[in-house]
């Protein structure tokens, strides 16, 4: 019992030779804010992981940091077996990272094509005179959107006639479009109703099974417990405890994210 | 095939359609009108003066729909182009050659938008304020340096530019049409035309997707800059003269003619041949009139009616 124990409780430090990304002691302060105080979490390949914790426990703060949005103050991120030094999300992106952003991100006055290659246009021309290769991307997008569970929009369409749901298929079908190893959604389900939520519960879990590594954000107990192989769960800028899914339950969850359980770092967590 | 016939149908009942093709129904309106009242409106002759008049409002209203699609605003471009004017007279008054004073008047087009993209896009100041700042600024410049006086400018090359022409299409117009559609080929065709829209549609979006949206405000005041200063040649060679005049009316119509072409002022959304047609149309408005005999008086007027009917049809846009 008492290895059992150990295991658990240091599976901060546990990191697994495989892990995609591996977040050290990450700190990060807004003026007087400390907004992160040493977060430590890493994610795997073909896993989900979810980050869960109250408003303000420095869940989005940290996925910015991951997506190249923000920079650590001290303690380090790797990826993919380096350490990052990303100056811009586009940086991130080249890397593999692609973030589906809470509010979207979408232009809702261009195509859903457009919105699929938006700073990833294929061009053709000679040198500097470059011309969209409109035709190539509509092609593409056609192919990348056939491939989504949820009912699949008209790439000519524009954004603004899509539901809530198509929207954010898109996002995820961008964010899991062309190289990316790493896909973090924010909150991905927050904003739709019980059928579109399925499928993209179910896109989720197909980008996993092709191998990709998900980071979820969530503050649904239910879609966390049933899509997550691993949760870590952030308290005042802080991951103060780490589980495997199938060995955690939700009031477990709950607890730890209250604080009426310690964490398992309790020389973090004051 | 059988489905197109009811669908097309139904696009003519819908309002949208209408919104979006306001411009070019009312100038085809407005030409059958004026037609049927004067015959000579559909003149060869006076289709050409039409199309020469309307060239510098073309190239203007190009210029501002870049502006426009960031959802922007550049109310300084009609004094950029009177002080881009004034920069050639000065320089041709000072002895240059005909290409160094139209390089001058473009670069001090350009000088005027970029400071307006800089305080704009870097200096975060509400795009309104700069260019209404700009607006004066750049006509108090054109006052000093032109010591408020016109200056005449006697140029063969210029003068075969404003009298020239190919069959009916004037050179000043045929130098519009040529910006216009290199216009539309950068907005639809290029990586800088899409982050253009993008930045107007959503910046805050286009930003996470790692698009530089403060370059390209800057670069949409400079492109609205630039191309005041080629108006600024066209206008100087139909003056003769380079005036520090006020040329307000260039600055509405420009507006007028964006909004008349279908572009939303909210951004994200433009066309280049809708302001084109809105400035023919804006121009056929006032050559009709003037046709017909209607006092000068009347012409502001109809402008902002057949504008604020615009801004209305408008509303029905999807």
């Amino acid at each position: 019992m008492a290895t059992q124990s150990t295991t658990t409780t240091s599976s901060a430090y546990n990191v697994p030779a495989d892990a995609l990304l591996d977040v050290r002691a990450a700190s990060l302060s807004f003026g007087q804010v400390r907004a992160l105080k040493g977060a430590t979490l890493h994610a795997r390949r073909g896993e989900v992981t979810a980050i869960v914790g109250d408003n303000g426990a420095g869940k989005s703060t940290l996925i910015r940091c991951i997506s190249g949005i923000h920079r650590v103050d001290s303690g380090s991120i790797s990826f993919d077996g380096g350490p990052t030094n990303y100056k811009s999300p586009e940086d991130a992106r080249e890397a593999g990272i692609e973030t589906v952003h809470q509010n979207l991100a979408l232009v809702e006055d261009l195509t859903v094509w457009q919105n699929l290659f938006l700073n990833r246009e294929i061009t053709r021309g000679v040198g500097p005179l470059q011309f969209l290769d409109r035709g190539a991307m509509r092609r593409k997008a056609e192919e990348m959107v056939s491939t989504l569970a949820v009912n699949v929009p008209a790439v000519t369409s524009r954004v603004r006639r899509l539901s809530g749901g198509q929207r954010q298929a898109v996002s995820i079908c961008r964010a899991a479009g062309f190289t990316s190893k790493l896909i973090i959604m924010d909150e991905p389900t927050a904003a739709l109703g019980v059928q579109e939520t399925a499928r993209v519960e179910e896109l989720i879990q197909r980008l996993r099974s092709e191998g990709h590594a998900i980071i979820l954000i969530s503050h649904n107990f239910a879609q966390v417990l049933k899509l997550s192989d691993a949760i870590w769960i952030m308290r005042a800028g802080r991951c103060v405890a780490g589980r495997r899914t199938a060995e955690t339950n939700g009031d477990e969850i709950v607890s730890l994210i209250t604080g009426a359980r310690a964490g398992d770092h309790p020389d973090e967590s004051e | 095939m059988d489905a197109s016939a009811p669908s097309f149908l139904r696009r003519l009942t819908d309002p949208a359609v209408w919104a979006d093709w306001a411009a070019l129904i009312a100038l085809v309106v407005l030409v059958l009108v004026f037609q049927t009242l004067n015959s000579t409106f559909l003149s060869a002759g006076n289709i050409r003066s039409m199309l020469v008049a309307s060239a510098i409002l073309i190239i203007l209203a190009v210029g501002q729909t870049f502006v426009v699609a960031t959802s922007g605003i550049d109310l300084s471009i009609a004094s950029t182009m009177t002080l881009a004017a004034v920069v050639f007279g000065t320089t041709f008054a000072a002895g240059w050659g005909l290409v160094a004073c139209i390089i001058a008047a473009i670069l001090a087009g350009g000088v005027i938008g970029l400071a307006n993209g800089l305080l704009v896009a870097k200096g975060k100041i509400t795009d309104f304020i700069v260019t209404l700042g700009t607006l004066s600024a750049a006509s108090g410049l054109a006052l000093l340096l032109a010591d408020g006086k016109p200056q005449t400018i006697i140029s063969a090359p210029l003068l075969r530019l404003s009298t020239g022409s190919v069959w009916i299409f004037g050179y000043s117009f045929l130098i519009a049409v040529a910006i216009a559609v290199t216009a539309h080929v950068v907005l639809f065709h290029t990586k800088f035309g899409t982050y253009v829209l993008a930045t107007g549609g959503n910046a805050e979006a286009a930003n996470a997707t790692g698009v530089r949206t403060a370059r390209i405000k800057t670069a949409v005041y400079v492109i609205a800059g630039v191309l005041a200063g080629v108006g600024s040649i066209l206008l100087v060679a139909r003056v003769g003269a380079a005036e520090p005049a006020a040329n307000t009316a260039f600055l509405l119509n420009s507006v007028a003619a964006v909004v008349l072409g279908g572009v939303s002022l909210f951004g994200g959304r433009a066309t280049i041949i809708g302001p084109v047609i809105g400035a023919l149309l804006l121009t056929a408005l006032v050559n009709g009139l003037t046709l017909l005999g209607v006092s000068q008086f009347y012409q502001p007027l109809s402008v902002g009616i057949v504008v604020v009917l615009a801004a209305f049809l408008s509303r029905f846009q999807k």
